[in-house]
């Protein structure tokens, strides 16, 4: 509310709370202070929510990153770009011939995303198998002069499972009050906890397999080994002695 | 009745919402970093605020990574060398860009899988109240309570996969070692007890040919 009330000017008779859209016959509410709201709010869309962690990446260059999640997971991706504008020194927002092609692997290395975005862009996906996921990003700059030698900044936010939820907007679909969406959240945790654990069962199953595998491996080969021993020396001494013989040293 | 009325408070509690979710984020992400590689994050904090570093290392070589980490003005804040675990706190003195590197480079062929989790100060409210002035209720602050407690079931879960991730790694290349260095020494054996018999034959072959010629 603070940052509505710093940026859109009202007049001193207006009050944030008791607004009402013009209909006939009815309280008038300024244009301008409307208009206002929904041209920030339709700013804040354009620019996007993204975390303003951020990294450089080369012009060929390829970033993969991992997530290692349970199946009927949703995963939400915020990136934007920044290109080094050499004149004014400094990083200014990528100009729109540049994109960034994403892609998404699932455990079994098949290719469940691969689509090309904008120099900003948002991309979801849901696993259908629980395990390592791999998101990869590079970009396809078309024009080789675009990078120049410097590098591409991008910001990225990865959001996984219920922190993908986005609850102001669960709560205006479903109007909940403000304990219904508390409840709300309370129930996506632990349903993230459940699946979560659920995985982590499949995951022990999967080392408990490999423990096992290794304690047969290592009990065969030995046994194996040991008879190769004992079949090569008793080889040796009979070929050795019958060659002695033929030679009649023996 | 109101229903536009209605409406359009949603809308800007939404945009408040929105707003307010851009300034308070952690970021957590897994990436593989390459041998001789060094990968750096740089994230902008407003002063006064309380972050947290956290990182692993999930697979590769003797899981260790270089860890670095400097404020604005170069000053380094925190730098440990192979380190498999850690984590660090620290109330940013000053505003600007922070940067944090991994780095790989002591290692000559071994690929390393890093986690890190960067918390920039608290998580955001769920539903910012324009009127919220007097304290939670009971339910409410139950409710919050409850949520605390779950976030941090939901962080050691994600310490205990990545430990898991770490001995299943373990696991499945000693699995693949042991194949492969058990056939690798039945073959060794075969031939080194071949060439043994072939070598004392010739040795026995050579002499009697010098043998034969001294006597005549």
């Amino acid at each position: 509310m603070v940052y509505v009330a710093l940026l859109c000017p009202r007049r001193r008779s207006e009050s944030l709370l008791t607004l009402s859209l013009s209909l006939p016959g009815r309280k008038m509410v300024s244009v301008s202070m409307r208009s206002c709201v929904l041209s920030l709010l339709l700013l804040n869309v354009f620019y996007n929510v993204v975390s303003s962690l951020y990294f450089h990446i080369g012009e060929t260059e390829k970033k993969c990153f991992i997530e290692e999640i349970p199946d009927e997971t949703m995963i939400i991706g915020n990136y934007r770009t920044q290109l080094y504008d050499k004149q004014r020194e400094e990083y200014l927002p990528a100009t729109q011939g540049l994109g960034m092609f994403v892609e998404v692997k699932d455990p079994d290395d098949k290719v469940i995303l691969s689509r090309q975005y904008g120099s900003e862009g948002r991309f979801t996906f849901t696993s259908h198998t629980p395990g390592e996921h791999q998101i990869c990003l590079h970009s396809n700059s078309s024009k080789f002069s675009l990078f120049a030698g410097g590098m591409l900044r991008v910001h990225l936010d990865i959001q996984v499972g219920e922190h993908a939820n986005n609850y102001a907007e669960i709560a205006a679909k479903d109007k909940l009050t403000e304990l219904q969406l508390r409840v709300r959240q309370l129930v996506e945790q632990v349903d993230q906890i459940q699946k979560e654990q659920n995985y982590q069962r499949y995951r022990e199953e999967r080392f408990r397999q490999t423990s096992e595998s290794t304690n047969q491996r290592v009990l065969w080969w030995s046994i194996v080994q040991t008879l190769i021993l004992v079949a090569i020396g008793i080889w040796q001494m009979r070929h050795l002695k019958s060659f002695f013989e033929a030679k009649k040293l023996v | 009745m109101c229903s536009m009325y209605g409406s359009f408070r949603v809308l800007l509690q939404v945009l408040s919402a929105q707003l307010l979710c851009v300034w308070v984020l952690g970021s957590e992400l897994t990436f593989e970093l390459p041998d001789n590689a060094k990968q750096c994050f740089y994230e902008d904090i407003i002063i006064g605020t309380k972050c947290t570093l956290e990182f692993q290392v999930v697979t590769g070589g003797h899981y260790d990574v270089d860890c670095r980490l400097e404020d604005p003005e170069g000053t380094t804040l925190y730098k440990e060398m192979k380190k498999q675990y850690d984590s660090f706190t620290f109330t940013a003195a000053k505003n600007g860009t922070y940067k944090f590197c991994f780095s790989n480079e002591f290692s000559t062929f071994t690929h390393k899988t890093v986690y890190f989790d960067f918390q920039v100060g608290d998580d955001p409210p769920l539903f910012p109240n324009e009127n919220r002035v007097t304290a939670l209720t009971q339910m409410e602050s139950a409710c919050v309570s409850i949520h605390e407690a779950l976030k941090s079931v939901i962080d050691y879960q994600t310490h205990f996969r990545l430990r898991e991730a770490q001995g299943r790694s373990r696991a499945e290349d000693l699995n693949t070692r042991v194949a492969f260095w058990s056939i690798g020494e039945a073959i060794i054996l075969l031939v080194v007890s071949i060439s043994q018999v072939v070598l004392l034959r010739s040795f026995f072959s050579d002499r009697k040919t010098t043998t034969t010629r001294v006597g005549s």
